[in-house]
C-alpha cells in the first residue's frame, strides 16, 4: 500500500486528535483533565516506587508520565531504570540521535516542547526496545473499566446461538426476524430474492441475509457462523447463526462457545422432524449443553406446512423435551414456540392464521427477552478468544470475538497466546460502535498495533500480559463420554480452536454424581459414563482449568468436559 | 534394497558373518532403520576429515574415504530427507554379535521385495489448512503443511472468496513443488464440506486459464473424498473410503487400516477379546489365546527399533509364540496413520480367539506406580 493511500485511510477522528496534540504543544500548558491525571499519576508512581521515591524529583515523574501517557507501570519501570538503578552503560549517543530523528518525525503528538532532551532520550530508548515499530503507542485513558461499566446505563446484552438439523430453516428464520425488526430493509430482501430467482432458488432469499459467502449461496447451506445484531426495548441481542450440516460442526461449536442461550430450530414437517432427531438435532443439543449453555428455546418451525396442527406441535414438544432433559437441560429452562420462519408467524408478530389461534404463549422475541444472560466474569483477568482475524483500514491486524472474562480499554497492552507476542489496543468497537472500553460478555472488534499478522490466528486467546493464560500440549479433563473412549486420536475443540490430539491415558472412571474414582485405569470408557482422561496435543495451545472442551473423532462428537 | 552378493538368500544368512546390503532408493533407508538395532555392528564406507601437520607447521585437511565398523549405540532417522544417522563406537570386525531373529528376517524380506506400488499423494484439507502427504507402502510422509487465515463473515464476502483463492493458489503451488507429477499417480483430495471439491475446480480453472495440459490431467484424475477434518489423522477415514478402495489395489496400508478398525470394533464390543498394552497382551499370548481361529497380534515396528537386546528379544518371542500357535502376527508401520493409532494404544494390541476378562487386573504395587506417573502428567498444566 502506498503512503498516500495510508494517509487517506486515516479517519477524521484520528486526524483531529493529532491536530489537538499540536495545539497543546504550542500553548505549552496542560489541560485541566491532563493536570488531574498528572497529579493522580504522580501519587501513584510515588506509591509504586515506595522508599525509592525520594531518589526522583516530581519533575522527573511528571516528565515520565507525560511521555508514557500517564501509564503508571511504564513510568515506574522507566524511572527505576533511569534514576534508581541506572544501567551500567548508556546507549551510543550517535545511535540515539538517529532514533530521535525518526521517532520525532512520526510521533508529533508525543513530545511537547517543554520536555527537552531527556524525554527525547526516553523515546529513543523506547524505540530501541521496541524495534518492531516506530509508530507511537496508542494512548490509554486509564479508565476504571468496571466502574465505567456499572455507571453506564446500557441495555443488557445477550448472545444466542441458533442450532438445529441441516435445512431446518435456521438462516431463513433469522433472516425473517431481521427483516421484521427492520435491521434489514425490504429493498435488500427484494434484491436478494431477484438474485435467488436467477439461480432458481427463490426460497433462499431470506437466508441470504445471513449466508453471504458465494459457496453458501450457491449450495444453499450455511458453512460458517454468521453474526448479526438486533435490539429490542430492553436488550441488545447478538445472533450467532450456526451451520447445521455435520461437516461444519466445528464452526457450530465456535458459535455455541460465545452464546448465553440457544434457539433450537426444528423442522416440524412430516419426516423431517424424525430424520433431524436422528441427525444434528440431538448432537447439537448435546454440544450446546456441554458448552455450558443451559437455557434453550425450541422453535418448532414450518408448522404452516402441517396446517398449524396442534397435535403435531404437542407430539414434537413431548419428544424433544424428553431428550433435552435427558441431555441435562432443566424443564424450566426449556420453552417451545410454534413458528413459521418463512412467513414470520410468532417471531415478532403473533400469527394471524386462524389455524394457529390455539397458541397464546409468547412469541420468539418475547421468549428471548425473558432469558437472562449468564453472569459476567468482570473482575477476572482478561480472556478473549479470537474468532476472526482480518484487515481493515484502521489496522492490518483486526480481530473480533467475545470477551470471555475481564475487561480492556484502548491503549492496553495485550498478550496473544500461543504466539506469546505483545500487542496494543489501538481502538475498540463494541457491537460495531466505537468505544473506549469493553467488558466480558460483549462482542468486540479490536484494532491492534505493534504486532505482525502472522502472530495472530483464529482460536488464539488474547489475555492480560500480567496474568497470561498458560500454554500446554497436554491436559487432563473430566469428560462425559458420548461414545466409546479409548486411547485414540481425537480432534480437540475449544471455542474456535480446533487442534489435533490424542487420548494418551485414562487414569480413572468417575462416579457421575460424586466424582469419586470408581475404577482405576479402565481399558475403555463406555458411553454416558464420566472419566478422567489425559489428552496430548500436537502443538502447544493456550489452556486453563475450567475451560470447556469437546472431543470429536471421525466426524462424531465422542466426549465433552471440563479441563482440570 | 538388494543383497550385495547375487547368490545370497534370506534363508542362508550366516549369523556370524552378517549380510551386505545395497541401498537402492530413499525408502530403503527406512528399512535399514528397522533392521539396525542397538548392539548391531554396521560396516559402511565413510569419510573422515584428517588434519595433517607438516614439519614446517602448516596444516592440510583432507577427506579420507575409509571403511568403518561401528557398534551401534543410537540411530536417528530423518523421514523427510530419508537419512539414517548411526552413531556408536568403532570396533574391530571380529567383535560380531549380530542377532538375526524372526522379526529382523521378516523386515529384511520386506525390504528386499521388488513389488512396490507408487506412492499415493493425498491432500487433506479444511478451510485454511492443507496437509500434503505422500503415502508409500510403508509410511506416510507429511511433505508440507499449509496454513492461511481466511477472512470470515465479518469481512465482506469478496474478502473471503479472495482468501480462499489465495489459499488454493498456495496449496497448488506447494503441491506441484513437493510432488513430481511427471508420471501419472493417484492424487486424493480430502476435506469436510466443499473445500476439496472447490480445490479441484480451482485446479481445473487454473489449467484452462494457463493452458496447462499437465495440470489438466492432474485435476482430471484427482479423486475427491470426504474426511471429517483437515488434520493428518483423518487419513484413516480417507484410506477406507470406497472411492479409494476402488482406485487403489490392495496395499499394505489399507489392510493395516482395516485391521485397526477391526480391533477398535472388538474393543467397543467389550467382550474380552480385544486387549492392548504390553502386560495384558503378554499374558494373553502366554495363555495361548492369540492363536488359530482369528487370533491377531498387532505390533508396531517401532517397538523393535533401537531397543536394548533383552526387550527386543521379549517382543520377538511374542511374535514367535503367536505364529507357533497359528495366529496372525502383523508388524504395523509406525510411520503410517494406522501405526500411529496403534501407538496410542501402547504400540501393541491383540484380538483373542476366546474371551479373557481379567487381564488388566494387575497387582496393587504396579497400579500405585502407574497412578504416580499420570499424576506427574497432570502437573504440566
Amino acid at each position: 500500500m502506498s503512503r498516500h493511500q495510508y494517509v487517506r485511510s486515516l479517519d477524521v477522528h484520528d486526524a483531529m486528535e493529532e491536530f489537538e496534540g499540536y495545539s497543546e504543544e504550542e500553548e505549552d500548558e496542560l489541560s485541566p483533565e491532563d493536570r488531574a491525571l498528572m497529579n493522580q499519576g504522580t501519587i501513584d508512581v510515588q506509591a509504586a516506587l515506595g522508599v525509592e521515591a525520594s531518589k526522583v524529583t516530581i519533575a522527573q515523574i511528571e516528565e515520565a508520565l507525560w511521555h508514557y501517557y500517564y501509564d503508571v507501570d511504564k513510568s515506574v519501570a522507566y524511572l527505576t531504570a533511569k534514576f534508581i538503578n541506572p544501567p551500567p552503560k548508556a546507549a551510543k549517543p550517535v545511535a540515539r540521535q538517529t532514533n530521535v530523528d525518526t521517532a520525532g518525525k512520526k510521533t508529533p503528538a508525543a513530545q511537547p516542547n517543554k520536555k527537552g532532551g531527556s524525554a527525547a532520550e526516553a523515546v529513543a530508548a523506547e524505540v530501541k526496545d521496541l524495534k518492531i515499530s516506530d509508530a507511537p503507542l496508542p494512548k490509554s485513558r486509564n479508565l476504571d473499566v468496571i466502574s465505567e461499566f456499572q455507571k453506564s446505563k446500557n441495555k443488557k446484552s445477550a448472545s444466542f446461538v441458533v442450532v438445529g438439523h441441516v435445512d431446518a430453516g435456521k438462516s431463513t428464520m433469522m433472516g425473517r426476524l431481521l427483516l421484521e425488526l427492520k435491521v434489514v430493509d425490504q429493498r435488500t430482501v427484494d434484491k436478494l430474492r431477484k438474485e435467488a430467482e436467477t439461480i432458481g432458488k427463490t426460497s433462499f432469499a431470506l437466508a441470504w441475509v445471513l449466508d453471504q459467502r458465494s459457496e453458501e449461496r450457491s449450495r444453499g447451506v450455511t458453512i460458517d457462523i454468521a453474526t448479526n445484531r438486533f435490539e429490542t426495548d430492553t436488550t441488545a441481542f447478538t445472533i450467532l447463526d450456526a451451520p447445521g450440516h455435520r461437516d461444519f460442526i466445528p464452526n457450530m461449536i465456535a458459535g455455541a462457545s460465545q452464546a448465553d442461550f440457544a434457539v433450537l430450530v426444528i423442522d416440524a414437517s412430516i419426516g423431517a422432524f424424525e430424520s433431524g432427531l436422528k441427525g444434528q438435532t440431538k448432537e447439537h443439543s448435546l454440544l450446546i449443553r456441554s458448552m455450558g449453555v443451559s437455557r434453550i428455546i425450541v422453535a418448532v418451525n414450518k408448522l404452516d406446512m402441517v396446517a398449524w396442527s396442534q397435535e403435531r406441535f404437542d407430539e414434537i414438544r413431548d419428544q424433544v423435551s424428553g431428550f433435552l432433559s435427558a441431555t441435562g437441560f432443566q424443564q424450566k429452562s426449556i420453552s417451545f414456540v410454534p413458528v413459521s420462519g418463512l412467513h414470520g408467524d410468532n417471531l415478532v408478530q403473533r400469527s394471524t392464521d386462524p389455524a394457529a389461534s390455539w397458541y397464546t404463549g409468547p412469541t420468539l422475541v418475547e421468549e428471548l427477552e425473558k432469558s437472562e444472560p449468564n453472569a459476567r466474569a468482570l473482575a477476572k483477568p482478561l480472556r478473549m478468544t479470537v474468532s476472526e482475524v482480518y484487515r481493515t483500514m484502521q489496522s492490518p491486524v483486526t480481530v473480533s470475538g467475545r470477551i470471555d472474562a475481564g475487561s480492556l480499554q484502548t491503549g492496553d497492552a495485550l498478550l496473544v497466546q500461543p504466539s506469546g507476542e505483545k500487542a496494543y489496543v489501538k481502538s475498540v468497537l463494541v457491537d460495531e460502535a466505537p468505544a473506549d472500553w469493553a467488558v466480558a460478555g460483549q462482542n468486540v472488534v479490536l484494532h491492534l498495533s505493534h504486532i505482525d499478522p502472522i502472530h495472530v490466528k483464529v482460536g488464539d486467546i488474547i489475555c492480560d500480559p500480567a496474568k497470561p493464560i498458560p500454554r500446554a500440549d497436554i491436559f487432563t479433563m473430566k469428560a462425559l463420554a458420548f461414545d466409546f473412549l479409548m486411547p485414540m486420536q481425537v480432534d480437540v475443540h475449544r471455542g474456535r480452536l480446533h487442534a489435533a490430539g490424542r487420548i494418551e491415558a485414562i487414569p480413572a472412571l468417575l462416579d457421575k454424581v460424586s466424582g469419586a474414582v470408581t475404577k482405576k485405569k479402565p481399558k475403555i470408557v463406555k458411553p454416558a459414563t464420566v472419566a478422567r482422561i489425559v489428552v496430548r496435543l500436537e502443538a502447544q495451545v493456550p489452556l486453563e482449568a475450567g475451560q470447556r472442551v469437546v472431543l470429536r473423532s471421525g466426524g462424531q462428537t465422542v466426549a465433552a468436559g471440563l479441563l482440570e | 534394497m538388494r543383497f550385495a552378493s547375487k547368490r545370497q538368500t534370506v534363508e542362508a544368512i550366516d549369523e556370524e558373518a552378517g549380510v551386505s546390503l545395497l541401498i537402492m532408493e530413499p525408502e530403503d533407508m527406512w528399512h535399514a532403520n528397522n533392521l539396525i538395532a542397538v548392539g548391531d555392528v554396521v560396516n559402511a564406507p565413510a569419510f573422515r576429515k584428517v588434519t595433517m601437520t607438516t614439519t614446517t607447521g602448516s596444516a592440510t585437511v583432507k577427506s579420507v574415504r575409509t571403511n568403518l565398523s561401528i557398534k551401534v549405540k543410537s540411530t536417528f532417522f530423518d523421514p523427510l530427507a530419508s537419512e539414517l544417522k548411526v552413531s556408536g563406537t568403532v570396533v574391530n570386525e571380529n567383535e560380531w554379535i549380530a542377532g538375526w531373529d524372526s522379526v529382523a528376517l521378516q523386515t529384511l524380506r520386506e525390504a528386499l521385495s521388488e513389488d512396490r506400488p507408487d506412492a499415493v499423494v493425498a491432500v487433506v484439507m479444511q478451510e485454511g489448512l492443507a496437509n500434503i502427504c505422500l503415502i508409500t507402502d510403508i509410511r506416510t510422509i507429511v511433505k508440507h503443511r499449509i496454513e492461511s487465515s481466511i477472512p470470515k463473515k465479518r469481512a465482506s464476502s469478496k474478502d473471503t472468496a479472495g482468501g480462499m483463492a489465495s489459499f488454493y493458489e498456495k496449496t497448488l503451488s506447494t503441491l506441484r513443488n513437493a510432488v513430481d507429477f511427471s508420471t501419472s499417480r493417484t492424487l486424493l483430495l480430502a476435506s469436510p464440506g466443499f473445500v476439496a471439491q472447490d480445490f479441484r475446480a480451482y485446479m481445473q480453472s487454473e489449467a484452462s486459464r494457463t493452458a496447462d495440459k499437465a495440470l489438466q490431467r492432474i485435476a482430471k484424475e484427482a479423486v475427491v473424498v470426504h474426511s471429517s477434518t483437515g488434520h493428518v489423522h483423518s487419513l484413516n477415514e480417507v484410506l477406507k473410503s470406497p472411492e479409494v478402495q476402488k482406485t487403489m489395489r490392495d496395499t499394505r496400508f489399507t489392510t493395516e487400516t482395516m485391521l485397526m478398525d477391526q480391533f477398535y470394533d472388538r474393543l467397543r464390543m467389550d467382550d474380552g477379546r480385544a486387549w492392548y498394552g504390553t502386560k495384558p497382551v503378554e499374558k494373553a499370548i502366554a495363555e495361548g489365546a492369540v492363536g488359530r481361529g482369528g487370533g491377531v497380534l498387532l505390533i508396531n515396528n517401532a517397538l523393535f527399533r533401537s531397543m536394548d537386546v533383552a526387550t527386543r528379544k521379549k517382543y520377538v518371542a511374542l511374535v514367535d509364540k503367536v505364529k507357533e500357535d497359528g495366529g496372525e502376527a502383523r508388524l504395523l508401520s509406525s510411520d503410517h496413520e494406522s501405526g500411529q493409532r496403534l501407538d496410542a494404544l501402547g504400540g501393541i494390541a491383540a484380538i483373542l480367539t476366546y474371551p479373557i476378562l481379567d487381564l488388566d487386573e494387575d497387582d496393587e504395587d504396579e497400579e500405585a506406580a502407574d497412578v504416580e506417573i499420570s499424576a506427574e502428567g497432570t502437573t504440566i498444566l
